[in-house]
């Protein structure tokens, strides 16, 4: 049977790790390469890490930064921020990245997609979607690390890069992000429902039954953060507790 | 030491393939030369990225004939990871119009979700149950978890099948004919089953 997956998040930003509340007050938490090297030490099932600075900051992702934590790294890698064309994404691969995160591309050049998927196949593509609700009932996706609205839902979105070729849709809660007060799992629910590839859950994890709440709305993977960097919560105890409440996990 | 040549295509992460070889104590080098093939002792072709472009990109470079002299006539081992298993079948869904390399009879056909939550990308870890007496998976316990990021599979005759794995009914997850292999999980990224199936393969 498929293993949920946990996928520790690395935001990356002037040198170092942060980790934030609501994409902002960005507090320091060590450095990537340690990060990484314990995780792989931990035989984690995915990293995801993110430059959350790149784009905002105009710059391309810093592909020897990447090629130094891959060379960590024996296990699949996730890596976004910066990344504006396939030349990129080329880059991204040849130094040991797996996969490509795409954010405020996929709404600024939402074609990038179909030509990543066209070129390295849809597998190696995931789009970031970061969403914020917007009074009561509705949701309105951010870019450029969650500054920028773009009038768009978050489901419209997750439907159109679907089609375009997406491979998996990774669901930020800008509103949850690092309150570790749980999911927003009406957001996961209602994207999860909306599209066939698989949606990886992010934004306020606090604890094992937080996950276990996404899972139970339709997430196939698990981002946490904040729960990893500030807790004693592993990601391996995470697995044996959703194990406990029936769902398959890699121990 | 024997020398490992892992075929570069221009298309995906070959980082990674190679310390993972690097790490079980082989000789890796990578490639785009087809003469580099007469000096190789085992052939890895690795792959993320898209059939039809990947078969385009051996063609080209003269890598494609070179690949099945040194694999299919002087019998080197083999061994094709993801798109690179695929690309040893005739062709089929994935590839449109392209043919594949044509080594085995098989076809390369899409994941069809048999339950409601089965995604396509089939993403993740999933569990190997290879044949018995399969000698790269020496050591390895049945139902070890190996990490899967694919869309399309291999179909195959069954004296073909070395493995299976439980996702969309169950598919073949391992080929096997003689010396030519092929894994639809990423050994490289699947850590310690993983690396003790790249040992067993560089012993062969």
């Amino acid at each position: 049977m498929l293993k949920t997956r946990i996928m520790p998040t690395l935001l990356y930003k002037d040198t170092t790790l942060v980790k934030g509340a609501g994409f902002d007050s960005w507090r320091r938490v060590g450095s990537a390469m340690q990060a990484v090297k314990v995780y792989n030490m931990r035989e984690v099932d995915e990293l995801v890490f993110l430059d959350i600075a790149a784009t905002r900051e105009g710059r391309a992702p810093d592909f020897d930064l990447i090629d130094d934590l891959a060379d960590e790294c024996f296990m699949p890698l996730a890596v976004g921020g910066g990344i504006r064309n396939l030349d990129d994404v080329r880059k991204l691969l040849q130094v040991g990245a797996d996969k490509i995160v795409v954010n405020t591309a996929a709404v600024s050049r939402p074609q990038l997609i179909g030509e990543i998927a066209k070129q390295f196949g849809s597998q190696c593509v995931v789009v970031s979607i970061d969403v914020k609700k917007n009074g009561q009932e509705s949701y309105e996706v951010y870019v450029e690390s969650g500054t920028q609205p773009t009038g768009l839902g978050p489901i419209a979105l997750a439907q159109r890069v679907e089609s375009l070729g997406a491979g998996e849709i990774l669901i930020t809660s800008v509103d949850r992000d690092g309150t570790m007060q749980g999911y927003d799992v009406d957001l996961i629910s209602q994207v999860a429902e909306a599209v066939s590839i698989p949606v990886i859950a992010s934004g306020g994890a606090g604890n094992y039954a937080h996950m276990a709440e996404a899972l139970r709305a339709g997430a196939s993977a698990l981002a946490a953060a904040s729960m990893f960097h500030f807790t004693e919560q592993t990601p391996c105890e995470a697995k044996l507790y959703l194990r406990e409440q029936g769902f398959a996990t890699r121990i | 030491m024997t020398r490992t040549v892992i075929i570069d295509y221009g298309l995906c992460n070959l980082d990674s393939i190679a310390r993972a070889i690097e790490d079980c104590g082989g000789d890796p080098f990578v490639t785009a030369d087809p003469k580099a093939l007469r000096q190789a002792s085992k052939v890895v072709l690795p792959g993320v990225g898209a059939f039809s472009e990947a078969m385009n990109n051996l063609r080209k470079s003269g890598m494609s004939d070179a690949l099945s002299q040194c694999v299919v006539e002087r019998g080197i081992p083999f061994l094709g990871i993801c798109l690179g298993m695929h690309l040893i079948a005739q062709g089929g869904e994935e590839s449109g119009e392209a043919e594949g390399l044509g080594w085995i009879n098989a076809k390369v056909m899409k994941m069809k979700p048999q339950l409601p939550e089965e995604r396509i990308p089939h993403v993740g870890w999933n569990e190997v149950n290879a044949i018995e007496g399969m000698p790269i998976f020496e050591g390895i316990r049945p139902g070890a978890d190996f990490y899967f990021v694919h869309s399309y599979y291999v179909q195959c005759a069954p004296r073909l099948v070395a493995g299976t794995t439980p996702y969309c009914g169950g598919f073949t997850s391992v080929v096997a004919d003689k010396n030519i292999m092929g894994v639809q999980f990423h050994p490289e990224k699947s850590q310690k089953p993983g690396f003790r199936l790249i040992q067993n393969f560089l012993a062969l």
